[in-house]
């Protein structure tokens, strides 16, 4: 497999956009990242996005932004994987300009929620329809199930997960596009809506509009834009039973251990080696819980360790979601994994300002989708 | 809920109808083709316990739409005695004086309704006992 | 020998006491309670119909029967609240239960006796020889009208019989029916709440099919009141069974093992069956039961029932009556019982 590079990136700010389309939200996305990188054209395209079809009854979607980006006659393709959409969509890119079949490809990401839908109902479509949401479970739900096993396995406590979403936000203050750029106290957490015993409103990533995409290329490519410094070192995916009920352990996210261990196999690191990372924090017990499967902390050890201050920006051991997390970022679900990937872009290019990780050398970007059935990993580092 | 969709489910969900694998004898609810355990193709009709344990739960206060006049409900993962996991709902429980470990039965319950006009479904949901 | 082989009763655990429906409506509850003899009845809880009640009553019965489903040739099931006046309640009870496919299924239409009927329709398929095992069940989740009368009585809950020729329990030994055209209470198709016409609803109505059945079933039968250990009469509140039993000539002692309305309310078709589950929970071989059924429009059915030694047998098999009424009772206030029964309207 070829050496493969990110040469640039763009997304839209994350937010309910009323006044754009999906089309529009992903093409203001993929020109600024075709502008970033320097390239006069891309030889095809991923865009990653859960259901247009259940939240704008659009489907073929590929077809739909190869035509609103003027590109046709590319190759275009809708990737799903629930909440995984982006971050699979980027691993095939990598893989198309790996395999040598391409030398330039576009990686994007996109989702409209708010057009009307009951974005419960379609949310809920990523976990097993007859055998869990047909019980009236939702999406928080399952997370605070496994929030409650955690809870009850290891003493993680409700200021713990509270801890996640206060410094989510604190990140999230200081990024751009990021949708809430308010602090939050762990009082107001602790305070919020009661939504699925024992999460709260503010434990919950929200509902959101958005679009990102990136650019990846062939290190020739790169190396002819002089944009040869940030290479991909590491993508792998996995995956585990649909329904959380049969999982091996409910306080542990098999598909985050398995895609890790490939990942950092194939990129020859180990945990410790992470300067930092962007986690799926849906819920922020997730966030505790993928921080633990990477490998970070001990099992049972990741609430402790983000109340101890070791995930924080500026002084943690490894800063998580120096972004503000899908948490305060915003989580238009087929965007994230992309925006994650372009967090550790700017970060490896010391373009991330105010939000930049001292000494970024080597990040780590981990995209899941529903309770954890599918997983992918990127491990990208400074050239 | 779509007739045939429901329909297919029926067995399972009023007699909690699970297989049996030939080769390993773990046991997949609902049937399935392939065994999860060692892939094997060959399995026997096998029903569940209707007794379990607690092993986690919630209560939704923010449910979709067909739910939303149920909240506050309680849904729980429960081991049934032969090991065998579930999620389902645990009704005319105190929603706020559940525990993991509680013993709890199945019962049989309308679990949802198809708006007012479209069909009943029905299916297990667990009570304490 | 044929008669019950098998019987099962439910009663959802939640309940509404006469006192909060009175302050709801401004109504003196020490005189309802008095008047009616009514303390509180039973409330279905969100997720229960009468087909998850009749399931669970059925399950009841099979348990105490010990024979397989299979072997059950029909499934009548009586009620005025069907959840589906198209497709018939004991469809999905049969899958529930691993009954059929090749079975019988009809629903029973007759106000507070479709119960009775279709147990009676039930014993006749098995005394003919059409069939080893048939299954009646009587099983409501009727509608009160806010601020009417009917609000304080009516409630859920039913009872199934399996009747069959082997190891009978409860031998039927007469049977008859007594029915006229009599316009007492009804509902139109289409309608939510069922009407009736007051005071006309007790003796041209209620008094008359029951002692008009009554004492046609005694001198069938040659006996008299006091040849029976038990009596039980469709209890639409807690005065009129007794005054029936008074007019046929029973005394209060005969009728209270089954007299279970101050507590559960009326359940419709459930009414005088789930009144007969609670007699054969407590029954000793040999006893004598007297039982007339009431069902608005107007009819009534009448059984003589003798117990066998079988019954010492299969009481302990499944719940019994008086478990489910007095334990694990979740008391609610008139807003969670409007929610329960569907009185609230929704934005549909």
């Amino acid at each position: 497999m070829r050496d493969v590079y990110v040469i640039g990136a763009g997304m839209t700010p994350f937010g309910e956009l009323w006044n754009k389309s999906m089309r529009e939200i992903f093409v203001d996305a993929s020109l600024a990242a075709i502008q970033d990188a320097g390239v006069d054209h891309v030889d095809s395209l991923y865009v990653g996005a859960m259901s247009p079809g259940l939240f704008i009854g659009q489907e073929h979607l590929g077809a739909v932004v190869a035509d609103f980006l003027g590109i046709t006659p590319i190759a275009a393709t809708r990737v799903e994987s629930a909440c995984a959409s982006g971050g699979i969509s980027f691993r095939q890119a990598f893989l198309e300009v790996a395999s040598g079949a391409s030398d330039i490809v576009l990686a994007g990401g996109v989702e409209k929620m708010t057009d009307g839908a009951d974005v419960t109902e379609a949310l809920a479509t990523a976990a097993d329809q007859e055998y869990e949401v047909y019980h009236g479970i939702t999406f928080p739900g399952l997370y605070a199930m496994i929030a409650r096993a955690h809870m009850h396995q290891f003493g993680t406590t409700r200021e713990q997960l509270a801890a996640v979403a206060v410094k989510n936000h604190r990140n999230g203050m200081k990024n751009p596009n990021a949708q809430f750029r308010s602090e939050l106290t762990l009082e107001q957490v602790m305070k919020s809506t009661m939504v699925a015993d024992p999460l709260r409103l503010l434990d919950c990533s929200p509902v959101s509009d958005g679009g990102a995409a990136v650019i990846v290329a062939s290190a020739e490519v790169a190396s002819k834009l002089k944009r040869k410094n940030v290479k991909v070192t590491a993508s792998a995916q996995a995956s585990d039973t649909i329904t959380l009920h049969d999982r091996k352990q409910l306080t542990t996210l098999d598909a985050v251990v398995r895609a890790s261990e490939k990942a950092y196999k194939m990129a020859s690191k180990k945990p410790g080696d992470i300067n930092f990372a962007e986690v799926h924090d849906c819920f922020t017990i997730a966030e505790i819980v993928i921080t633990e499967d990477l490998g970070f902390f001990e099992k049972g050890k990741g609430g402790e360790a983000v109340e101890k201050g070791l995930t924080a920006r500026e002084s943690g051991k490894i800063p998580i979601n120096s972004s503000g997390g899908l948490k305060s970022k915003g989580h238009p679900v087929g965007a994230t994994g992309i925006a994650q990937i372009i967090e550790l872009y700017e970060q490896l290019s010391g373009r991330a300002g105010d939000r930049q990780v001292k000494a970024a050398k080597v990040g780590l970007a981990q995209n899941m989708g529903g309770s954890g059935a599918s997983c992918v990993v990127h491990i990208l580092e400074a050239t | 809920m779509i007739s045939p969709r429901y329909a297919r489910e029926i067995p399972h969900r009023y007699q909690l109808l699970a297989a049996r694998c030939s080769s390993c004898g773990s046991i997949a609810f609902p049937p399935r083709r392939v065994c999860r355990k060692c892939q094997g193709q060959k399995f026997e009709a096998a029903k569940l316990s209707s007794e379990g344990t607690i092993l986690t739960f919630t209560v939704i206060r923010v449910g979709a739409d067909r739910f939303s006049k149920q909240t506050p409900y309680a849904v729980a993962i429960v081991e049934l005695n032969d090991g065998v996991k579930i999620t389902t709902q645990i009704a005319d429980a105190d929603v706020d004086t559940l525990q993991i470990g509680q013993k709890v039965r199945l019962v049989f319950r309308k679990i949802q309704e198809d708006g007012k006009a479209g069909i009943l479904c029905y299916g297990y949901k667990a009570v304490l006992v | 020998m044929v008669g019950i082989v098998g019987y099962g009763s439910y009663l959802p655990r939640y309940r509404i006491k006469a006192e909060v429906i009175a302050r709801q409506w401004g109504a003196d509850a020490e005189a309802i309670k008095r008047g009616l003899q009514l303390t509180e009845k039973t409330v279905p809880g969100q997720d229960e119909d009468t087909i998850t009640i009749s399931v669970e009553a059925a399950r009841g019965a099979i348990q105490r029967a010990q024979i397989d489903p299979q072997e059950i040739g029909a499934v009548y099931i009586g009620s005025e609240s069907h959840p589906y006046a198209v497709k018939p309640s004991g469809t999905v009870l049969i899958d529930a239960l691993g009954i059929g496919p090749h079975v019988h299924v009809a629903s029973y239409e007759f106000a507070c006796k479709a119960g009775s009927e279709a147990m009676y329709v039930a014993y006749s398929h098995v005394k003919s020889g059409e069939m080893k095992y048939a299954l009646g069940i009587g099983a409501d989740t009727s509608q009160g009208a806010p601020g009417d009368a009917l609000e304080y009585s009516a409630s859920a809950g039913g009872a199934a019989y399996i009747m069959g020729t082997e190891r009978v329990a409860a031998e039927i030994l007469f049977t008859n029916s007594y029915t006229s055209d009599t316009p007492d209470f009804w509902r139109r198709e289409g309608e939510f709440y069922p009407r009736h016409a007051g005071r006309f609803t007790g003796d041209p109505a209620y008094f008359k099919h029951i002692v008009g059945a009554g004492e046609t079933l005694l001198q069938k039968s040659k006996l008299s009141p006091r040849d029976f250990t038990h009596a039980v009469f469709h209890m639409p509140n807690g005065k009129f069974p007794q005054e029936a039993g008074r007019r046929l000539g029973f005394t209060k002692q005969q009728l209270e093992a089954g007299w279970i309305v101050p507590w559960m309310g009326n359940t419709y078709s459930g009414s005088s069956p789930t009144g007969l589950a609670a007699i054969l929970d407590i029954a000793k071989p040999g006893d004598l039961v007297f039982m007339v059924s009431f069902g608005s429009g107007a009819g009534s059915d009448g059984f003589i029932y003798r117990l066998t030694e079988e019954i010492k047998a299969i009481q302990d098999r499944a719940p019994k009556v008086r478990e489910m009424l007095d334990n694990g009772k979740i008391y609610l206030d008139y807003g969670q019982y409007t929610k329960h029964r569907h009185k609230i309207k929704l934005n549909e």
